[in-house]
Order: structure tokens, then sequence, then C-alpha cells
């Protein structure tokens, strides 16, 4: 009896201690949690971040300041011997004809270094322009004409408000610049429009000339190359380690290596393109070519283990099922096995080739990181992709190439999402769960 | 271009050979069809391979010589007193000519030799096609009329097929092996020259990084110094805080996302956190140069604090935000990994979620998350882009995170862009730091997937 007591006011007074620290523990606990939901709210505010300050940085640049002029196709100026032939056309001075056409919009400028501010109210490309219009149309020579043409970058800047007026007049816009520009806005010259140029054109020193369209078809030749090389080189790496390889020390060397692959900094991939491919086969410099290749050597270890690991989930009684009625190894696993794993290995190459299209460092060492104008036309011409098209322009101090910038990040995103996206509908739509 | 119509004449002289293979089976046995060792279609294949294989392999074993061919050709075809000069100088030459036969003009001098050059090497090319196109259709032609000789009712042409293209499948799955070679080879055999001009201790061990060299021989004071040390430095603390941001970050996330959040918070929360992974390195680049550093630097300009427009505060951090899902989602994996009955022993003693999370679930899952924080390290040294638009260019030995510090691969980047002199240990340096950096990467990651299978191993 009296020992009983003592247990119970032993254990009573246990079960005190543990309550009195229960209300700590529970602190504890709800102290952890608490943490937990910062970090993955920290991660997620840090994505949000990101992708608003990228978009915030890059929606104005789908628009483009434009000033209208009225243009005098001056036979003078274009043609002044009247022979209606190509090559003259194409030597006309439309510089000329622009520069005239905003005299003319502003006569009283005088000066002569003012003339020269006047004259970059219009961008370089606006001569282009007109020149393209002529010869397409030669029969608008001599006629006057009312046009649109891109602004330079100043004014650009100035209209989306990215320039402040104060520090504007300060540095690259003078007052009298800035005078010229209400004027133009107040007659309704100066406008908005939908910026072309940045989806058909090629890079260009000049910002409101500059497009993505040539570093998105550069992009395409190297992703059409790496994935010609990739993927059946990595199915049938993964068909060969999966399903015929003996295991013995060979396969165990192959396995580690691949898996080490998958893990080596890609700017080592650029070291061995330009080492092995340039230095050692004289393969051209700045190709989609070589970038492909370099490309397709990185992306083959992820296509493997995604291909390896979808070849692994395809039950074995479908192989003795083959087998037994009378199929060869190989017929059992091209006409049963790999259209079943087909699914996830697709998965696998669309997220391994959203991969490559992000990647740059790579490219940097085998030359893609020039400034190319022209659009490239096939596999072997000189060539750069969107994202060392972005690094490029990040790199210029115009502000103007700041929106451009993110534009082209906006673009590249957008890209990836659907290739992502894409991995994600054939995984749902055809992934079968055994 | 024209390549490519020789590419695809093999192509279609293959199809056509499987087209007439599978023909001629069937005529042998007067279309019965079960008195062939095999299908038909194997036969055809067994035509097609024939005829396309060693067309293949010659076209692309010529892909891969021509050019270095052609200009060595050219090269020989010079006049004398230009094939006298220096190396260096005779590569810028054979570049000029190589540039102006493309039809891009970079200079603007002309010297008639170059120009004959440039046009010799135009001609070469365009009998190299001919002549390319001739020897690869003839291989085909003769490979397929020698096949198709083969082709009787008994033979085992399911077996041939079936034999060849298992060949094929090892081949490719050498691939990997030959990448791995490739990387070792390339990258040793440049470092070895640059160790021949400048000591490998003083690479090592020096304290000193400025790669510049005395472009002419009598220039002063530029010969250049090559000590890796700074670099390093700068490269584990950018490493070490993207780290800081990461393992926290990445490791809490996933306990919450294993042990607490409900399924439907994970199926969305996961793939959105993944995205950090898609999103492509020069886009934490610019956000880490644009928006990052101007706001650490305007926050240390608030209270006083002087910070560098490129420190390495605001580059270990975006890299860090980088890093959060590869140490979350591995983090993941090794916590479900965990048996259930560790959990439930724990709870069903009294503790609380959090005291078996800490006391039983991270001990038991220690070393995996140890192996995906090595792989987070091992991503850290390599990462270039983030490092190229934010971190600095010049080497400093400090400890400050607020100053400009450079790494490996930001160096390796700037030492390599633009025009090269193969033989200036400048260039060369650059494939040094490259071992360095493979070696570093190698061994982190041979230590973390050590680790990692050998916990997977414990309870598997």
């Amino acid at each position: 009896m009296n020992r009983t007591g003592l247990q119970t006011k032993e254990s009573n007074a246990r079960l005190n201690l543990i309550k009195a620290g229960l209300k700590k523990r529970y602190f504890k606990e709800r102290v952890f949690r608490f943490f937990g939901m910062v970090a993955i709210l920290t991660a997620l505010a840090m994505l949000a971040i990101l992708f608003v300050s990228i978009t915030g940085k890059g929606y104005t640049a789908f628009e483009q300041t434009f000033v209208r002029l009225d243009i005098t196709f001056d036979t003078e100026m274009i043609d002044p011997e009247n022979t209606g032939a190509k090559d003259v056309h194409s030597k006309g001075d439309y510089g000329g004809i622009v520069k005239k056409s905003l005299r003319q919009m502003f006569p009283d400028v005088k000066d002569r270094r003012q003339k020269r501010d006047l004259y970059s109210l219009a961008s370089s490309g606006a001569a282009f322009q007109l020149r393209k219009m002529v010869l397409s149309d030669p029969s608008i020579i001599g006629t006057t004409q009312t046009i649109w043409v891109p602004t330079d970058d100043d004014v650009d800047m100035l209209m989306k408000g990215h320039i402040k007026v104060e520090s504007g007049v300060s540095g690259r816009i003078k007052p009298y610049k800035l005078e010229w520009i209400h004027s133009l806005k107040d007659r309704g010259a100066l406008e908005k429009r939908f910026n072309r140029a940045l989806f058909t054109s090629g890079d260009s020193r000049e910002p409101e000339l500059a497009g993505i369209w040539g570093a998105v078809v550069g992009s395409l030749y190297t992703m059409m190359v790496t994935l010609l090389l990739s993927f059946p080189l990595g199915v049938a790496t993964a068909v060969y380690l999966e399903e015929f390889a003996p295991q013995n020390m060979w396969t165990d060397i192959i396995e580690v290596n691949i898996n080490n692959l998958a893990a080596v900094p890609s700017i080592v991939f650029g070291l061995l393109g330009l080492a092995v491919f340039l230095n050692f086969f004289g393969l051209p410099r700045s190709a989609p070519m070589v970038g492909g290749l370099v490309l397709s050597l990185m992306t083959l270890p992820t296509i493997i283990i995604a291909s390896r690991a979808s070849l692994k989930s395809v039950p074995p009684s479908i192989r003795e099922g083959a087998l037994g009625v009378g199929a060869s190894k190989m017929q059992a696993v091209t006409h049963h096995v790999l259209p079943l794993a087909m699914p996830g290995m697709l998965t696998g190459t669309i997220i391994g080739m959203a991969r490559a299209l992000g990647e740059t460092a790579p490219l940097l060492m085998i030359g893609m990181v020039a400034f190319i104008v022209d659009i490239p036309t096939g596999i072997f011409d000189i060539a750069t992709v969107l994202p060392v098209q972005i690094y490029l322009w990040a790199d210029s101090p115009e502000r103007a190439f700041v929106e451009r910038t993110s534009a082209a990040i906006i673009m590249l995103l957008a890209f990836l999402l659907l290739m992502n996206a894409a991995a994600v509908v054939l995984r749902n739509k055809f992934e079968k769960r055994w | 271009m024209n390549h490519m119509a020789v590419f695809i004449a093999v192509i279609g002289l293959s199809a056509f050979g499987f087209y007439i293979g599978r023909s001629r089976s069937i005529k042998t046995v007067d279309g019965e069809i079960r008195k062939l060792n095999s299908m038909p279609g194997y036969y055809g294949m067994f035509v097609a391979l024939w005829c396309g294989l060693p067309a293949l392999a010659i076209f692309s074993l010529w892909m891969v010589f021509e050019s270095s061919v052609i200009m060595s050709l050219v090269a020989s075809g010079l006049p004398p007193d230009i094939q006298s000069l220096p190396k260096e100088q005779l590569s810028l030459i054979m570049n000029d000519i190589r540039n102006i036969a493309d039809g891009i003009a970079v200079s603007e001098k002309r010297d008639i030799y170059l120009l004959s050059a440039a046009e010799h090497v135009n001609r070469l090319k365009f009998t190299g096609v001919l002549a390319l196109g001739v020897l690869v259709v003839s291989v085909c032609t003769t490979c397929l009329s020698l096949s198709m000789k083969h082709i009787k009712p008994n033979m085992r042409a399911r077996v041939n097929v079936e034999k060849t293209i298992q060949a094929l499948m090892i081949l490719c799955s050498t691939i990997a092996i030959f990448t791995t070679i490739g990387i070792v080879l390339s990258v040793l055999f440049e470092a070895i020259r640059f160790f021949q001009q400048v000591a490998f201790t003083d690479f090592i061990f020096g304290l000193h990084w400025s790669p510049q060299m005395a472009i002419r021989a009598d220039q002063v004071g530029a010969a250049g110094s090559f000590g890796m040390i700074p670099l390093l430095t700068g490269t584990l603390m950018i490493s070490a805080i993207a780290m800081l941001v990461a393992v926290p970050v990445g490791l809490m996330s996933a306990i919450y996302m294993s042990e607490y959040a409900a399924d439907k918070v994970r199926t969305v929360v996961k793939p959105v956190l993944e995205i950090l992974a898609g999103i492509p390195t020069v886009v934490y680049g610019f956000f880490a140069a644009l928006t990052v550093a101007p706001f650490i630097k305007d926050l240390g300009g608030n209270v006083g604090l002087d910070i560098s427009s490129e420190s390495a505060l605001a580059a270990g951090m975006v890299m860090g935000i980088m890093i959060i899902p590869f140490v979350s989602s591995l983090s993941d994996d090794v916590i479900n990994a965990v048996p259930q009955s560790l959990r439930d022993a724990s709870l069903g003693v009294g503790a609380t979620q959090s005291e078996t999370i800490i006391r039983v679930v991270l001990p038991a899952a220690l070393p995996g998350i140890v192996g995906s924080i090595l792989l987070g390290v091992s991503r850290a040294v390599g990462e270039t882009m983030i490092v190229v638009m934010a971190a600095g260019l010049t080497a400093n030995l400090t400890a400050n995170p607020l100053q400009a510090v450079t790494t490996f691969t930001v160096q390796i980047v700037t030492l390599l862009i633009g025009d090269q002199e193969f033989d200036s240990p400048k260039t060369l340096a650059a494939f040094a730091l490259g071992l360095v950096l493979f070696v570093m990467t190698l061994i982190l990651n041979i230590v973390a997937l050590y680790v990692v299978r050998k916990y997977r191993e414990q309870y598997e």
C-alpha cells in the first residue's frame, strides 16, 4: 500500500515534469514547423521576385517608339540620272533623305551641333527602311510619303520613362532635344508601336534595330544537331546497358562514367569542344554543328539515365511473354519493351534538351559569342544562340539593351516552359504505372 | 550544304537497299515466305545496313578531317616567305584565309596571296565534296551489290542484323568513356604544356593572379603571374555563401515537404520549386548583376558599408537560390527513404514530430543529406554564368564577402573568349584551371555518389 503510494507519487511527479516541459516542446514544434514554412516561402518568393523583376524590366521591350516623318523620295538623292537601275537605287543617299525630312520638321535648327542632335532623333535604321521600300517599289521615287520609322534608343527610353528627365537633361538628352521630343509628341508624331524588329531581325549595335531572330534560328540549328546526335546515341546506350550488357567490370566502368559525366561542370565540356573539335579536328568556330556536338555530349548522360529508368520500369513479364512465344531478345526489346518505355525516354530527352537550350558556358568556349548580324542558314554558318545573345546584350552599356535582354529572357523562359509542359503532358498521358 | 546532299544520298541508297533486299529475298523463294530463314524485312535490313554503314563511316571520317587537310594543303601552297613566318602569325593568316573563303569580310587589307589562297580553299572544298560524293556513292553501290549476292533462303539474316545492331549499341555505349577520356586528355595535354612554361608549384601555391603577358618581347614588367590561390579562395567563398543560402532553405523545405505538408500542397509546390532548377544560369546571372547586386550595394550604402557592385555576396546569394532545388529534391528523396517504422517508434514513445525529425529521421538520413550537399557544392564550384556576369574579374585575396572576387570559371571564360594564341601561357592557363576544376568536382561527385549509394544500401 505504502509502496504503491510512493510509486504513484513518483509517477505523478514524473508526469508533472513531463507536463511542465510539454509547453516548451510544443512551442519548439511550432517553431520548427514555422521555419519549414518560411524556407518554402523564401524559395517561392525568390522565384516570384525573379519573374517579377524580369518581366517588369522586359515587357516594355515589346513596344518601340516610332516617329512619323514626311519623307520626300527625292529623285536627286536616289537616282539623279534617272537610270531606274536597282544597284543605283540601292546606293541612294537615304540617310540624307531622312535628315532632310527632320530638318523640314524643325526648320529653326541652324547650329551644326544641334543639327546633329536633331538627326539622332530617328534611328539609323530608318535609312535602310527607306531603301527597302524603294527597292521593292521604285515607283515611289519622286513622291512624298508619310512613314513611321523607329526612333533612336535614347528617345525610346525617354518615352518609356526609363531615363528620368532630370538626369536626361544633364546626360544624353539635352534640353532642346527634350523640347523637340515634346513638340513631336504634341503633334502626334511620336507613337509606341509593336516592336517587330525584336522578333524578326538579327543582332545589331543599335538597340532599336536589334532582334533575337538570328539567335533563335541559331538555337534551333544547334538543338537540331543536339537532338539528332544525343537521342539515338542515348537510347542505344540505355538499351544496351539495361537489356543486353553482361554484368562485368566493363559495364561498371561505363556506368560510373555516365554518372560522373552528368555532374561535370558544363564549362569543362566547352574546354573539350575547344581542344578536340576546334583545335584537333579543325571544325569551324562559332558553328551550330560544333555547339550541337558539345551540347549532345553534355545531354547524353541525362538522356541515358532517364531512358534506363524508363526501361527499368517496364515489367519483366513483358519480356518474358515475348520470349515465351519465340521472339528473339532483340525482337522482344524492339517490338515490346521499347514502345512501352518510349514516353519515359522522350520525357527525359525533352528535359535534357531544355537544359541544353539554356546552356551558355560551353558555347562561349567554342566561339559562339561573336557579334553576328546575319541570320544563319545552316549548321556550318557562324551563329549564336539565345542564351548567349542574352549574355551579350546584358553586357552592353546601352540602357535600352536592358529591356531587350529581359525580353529575350522572357522568350527563352517561354520556350523552356513549353518544353517542360510538353514533358509533363507526355508523362501524364502515356506513362503507364505497372 | 553539299555534304547534306551526299548524306541524303547515302540514306536514300540504304532505303533503296532495304526495298530491293526485301523483294529479292521473296523472289528467291517464289513468294513462299515460310521457306526463308528470316522474315523478308530482315533481308532488307541486312542489305540496308551493309549499304549504309561503311558509307556513313567514310562520310563521318571525311567530315572530321576535311577542313584540317584542306588547310594544310593551302598552307603548303602559300608563298615561301609567308610560310617561313612564325607560327602565331601564320595561324592568324590562315584564319583570314578561312574567313575570306567563307565570305566573311574581316580585314580590309586583302593581299593578293590571301585572295588566291581563299580561292584555293574554295576550289579544294568543291573538289572535296565532289570526290566525297563519288567515293561514298561507289562504296554504297559496291556494298549493295555484294550484299545482294548473299541473299539466299537459308541465310540467317535476322541473326546477322541483330548482331550488327548489338555491335552498334556497344559502340554507342562507349561514347561516355570516350567523352571522359577526351575531357581528361584535352585538359591534361594543354595543362602540361602550361606547366612547361610556368612552374607547377608557382601555379598551385602562388598568391598572385594576373595573367597579362607581354605583347612584345621587349616590354618590361609584364611577365604575368599565375598563382591560383586567390581564385581558389574566391571560388570557395562564393560557393560557401551559396551553400549558406541553399542548405538551410533547401533542407528545411525538404523536411517540411516530406514530413508536414499535405499532399495537395506537395503536388503543387514541388514542381514549382523545381522550376528554379530549370531556369538557365544566364538568367540568374542577369538577375544577380542587374537586380540583386545594385540592391545589396544600395542596402550597404544606407548602413554606411562600402559594397562593391560585383560583390561575392550578390553572386553567392543568387547561386544559392539556384542550388536550392538540388539540395531540396535530393534531401527529399533520402528523407522519404527513411523507413516509416523509425518514425512510428519515435512518435510512439511520445516524441513530438519535430523531435522525431531532429533526433531520428535526420540522423538516419544524414549520409544522404551530406551527399546532396556535396553535389550542391560541386554545382556551385563549376557554375559559370552567374559568376561571369555578377562576380569580379580581378583576383583579390580577401575574406571579405563585400568585395569583388573572381573564380576559376570566370577566369577560364575571360582567358578563352576572343582571339587565342595556343602557345601563350595565358590561353593554356585556362586549361590548367579547367583541370583543377575538373579534379575538384570529380572528387566531390565521387565522394557524394559513394556516400549516397552506401546510404541507400543501408535501408534496402
